[in-house]
């Protein structure tokens, strides 16, 4: 679904939060995949001018887990390393947002080109 | 000559099934405690009906034949079920193995040409190790259901939080605290906090073994995690090793109220909550 | 555009936060508290988050300044009634919400900030004495 602006923000809890109940995501795990989405969603309204997310469901064996990735044409990261580091932002804000985000989920992975955009993909276990 | 085996089982069924269940019988390992001959008997009755019927010249040399789906059904309802009651590997293996055997006796018997029944012999014993392995994968796949479900229960039963006096819970720690545990832990806390009302949680760890930074740091979550609920925590039972190690990796607990034993956080407990608890009658002699 | 009520009771000021938040609002929230704190000249603000089920880093730094900002206008900030889940997750995501007090709920925030009015109040040995104990009352 594409994000575009601020109001977009709450629908799309929503509707993460929908797709994990529906793999009976337990509630703090669900909380934490919430949190980092919105975490990473409001990355990509303040430097990438909005994207696109997709949310899918994906299992292994047994376990059942939500995967979501984040698309933007917006300027890009210039430095991951440093933006992976905690306390280091170049808007004002806590500079917790993507390695906070890494913390919250099973996997991370980043991908950014200056100029081009980020795209950002987490992935959530239901029991993980 | 190839339409003969399909013919001859068909033939002889009733045979074989008199001869697999011998073949049972005469093991030493049979479970008779595990589950009666007359039970064994439906059971392999069903097997052979339904493997004679998925049985056709064209497909006895495709193991993986759709055909046969049914029958690896079966089987693998078999062996889960015997998975969780227990059997052996070896008991669950002998089970197939010894109707490959009244299989062959047949043959053995009703192919006269040694060239014929050799071929015969080869064929059904290519079918029949595919069905071992599908015995096999699921007998562990059973198990390993049954060690899940295990795991599942040891980490219910290794976090339980008792209320020890009004305001406030005790939870002893025992054994390693790993990441999932911590948040099993740290859940299991938080509700009974949110549940009981209580303002302090004491958490014990004298029956962890080790105490490194990786534990430190859960131990650390936990306290902040509490704090943000509005409570205190308290850590209590750490032991001069376990004080020694926390120095020495250059741990810092600082900002955590910790109390040799639970005893003593107790009181501590008690004074936030401004209880006192004094045996009887000693406040007339002060 | 929908506004977070704040209610005055006495000395206190009252926020429960009943819809998820999004980034506008909590900023809204944010510069109608402080007004509303120089303004009456609250003494203390007490925060009900039971019903937000996400806490962003975003969302905590509103909280965080919240109770800076209060602070220099001499009023304590209590957040009461966080969930579990929510609280797991903070620390997770490195968000210890330093510099505000926390309460299990509304009742225990209420006598949180009574008791430490009561304790600045004592520090001071303030003449204001007399209004605060009216206000307990």
């Amino acid at each position: 679904m594409t994000v575009v602006r601020e109001q977009d923000v709450v629908p799309f809890r929503n509707r993460v939060k929908e797709y994990a109940v529906k793999i009976k995501m337990g509630l703090v795990n669900q909380t934490k995949l919430i949190t980092a989405a919105s975490e990473l969603v409001r990355n990509m309204l303040r430097y990438g001018n909005g994207g696109e997310v997709l949310i899918e469901v994906v299992s292994r064996g047994r376990d059942n887990g939500i995967r979501l990735t984040f698309k933007d044409d917006g300027p890009g990261i210039a430095d991951i390393g440093m933006a992976m580091k905690d306390g280091y932002s170049t808007g004002k804000s806590l500079g917790l947002g993507l390695p906070g985000t890494k913390r919250l989920v099973n996997e991370f992975e980043i991908k950014s080109e200056v100029g081009k955009g980020t795209k950002v993909t987490i992935l959530k276990w239901a029991n993980g | 000559m190839a339409t003969e085996i399909t013919r001859l089982f068909k033939k002889n069924q009733a045979a074989i099934l008199e001869r697999w269940m011998q073949n049972q019988l005469a093991d030493a390992g049979l479970r008779e405690d595990l589950m009666s001959n007359e039970d064994l008997r439906i059971e392999s009755e069903e097997l052979i009906v339904s493997l004679i019927r998925a049985l056709t010249e064209d497909n006895i040399d495709d193991v993986n034949s759709a055909d046969f789906d049914h029958v690896a059904e079966i089987l693998s309802g078999i062996s889960i079920s015997r998975a969780r009651q227990g059997y052996s590997p070896r008991e669950t293996c002998l089970y197939i193995l010894s109707l490959k055997e009244a299989l062959q006796q047949v043959l053995n018997e009703e192919i006269q040409d040694v060239q014929e029944q050799l071929i015969a012999l080869l064929r059904v014993n290519k079918l029949f190790d595919n069905f071992s392995i599908v015995i096999f994968e699921t007998f562990i796949k059973g198990r390993e259901e049954v060690i899940l479900r295990q795991t599942d229960e040891i980490t219910e039963i290794s976090t339980p939080v008792i209320q020890v006096w009004e305001g406030i819970l005790a939870l002893p720690i025992i054994g390693t605290l790993d990441s999932s545990r911590t948040q099993v832990i740290m859940e299991n806390l938080l509700t009974a906090i949110v549940d009981s009302g209580s303002s302090v949680a004491i958490l014990d760890i004298s029956g962890v073994p080790t105490v490194d930074s990786l534990v430190a740091q859960h131990l650390l979550k936990t306290v902040s995690a509490t704090r943000l609920m509005g409570a205190e925590c308290v850590i209590s039972g750490i032991r001069p090793e376990i004080a020694q190690t926390i120095v020495h990796l250059g741990i810092d607990l600082s900002g955590i109220v910790t109390k040799a034993s639970l005893a003593s956080a107790l009181i501590y407990a008690f004074k936030t909550l401004k209880l006192e608890v004094r045996k009887q009658g000693s406040f007339k002699t002060t | 555009m929908d506004r977070i009520p704040i209610l005055r009771m006495g000395q206190f000021l009252l926020v429960t936060i009943q819809v998820d938040l999004y980034d506008r609002l909590a900023l809204d929230l944010e510069a109608d508290l402080v007004k509303m704190v120089s303004k009456t000249g609250a003494k203390g603000i007490l925060i009900d988050i039971s019903a937000v089920s996400i806490v962003d880093s975003f969302m905590g730094r509103i909280i965080g300044n919240i109770g800076v900002m209060s602070k220099l206008l001499d009023a304590e900030t209590v957040v009461v009634g966080m969930q579990p889940a929510v609280a797991i997750t903070l620390v997770e995501l490195g968000l210890p919400l330093k510099g505000v007090y926390t309460a299990l709920n509304v009742e225990r925030g209420m006598d949180l900030l009574k008791s430490k009015i009561q304790v600045i109040d004592d520090e001071e040995i303030d003449p204001d004495d007399d209004d605060s104990d009216d206000i307990t009352e």
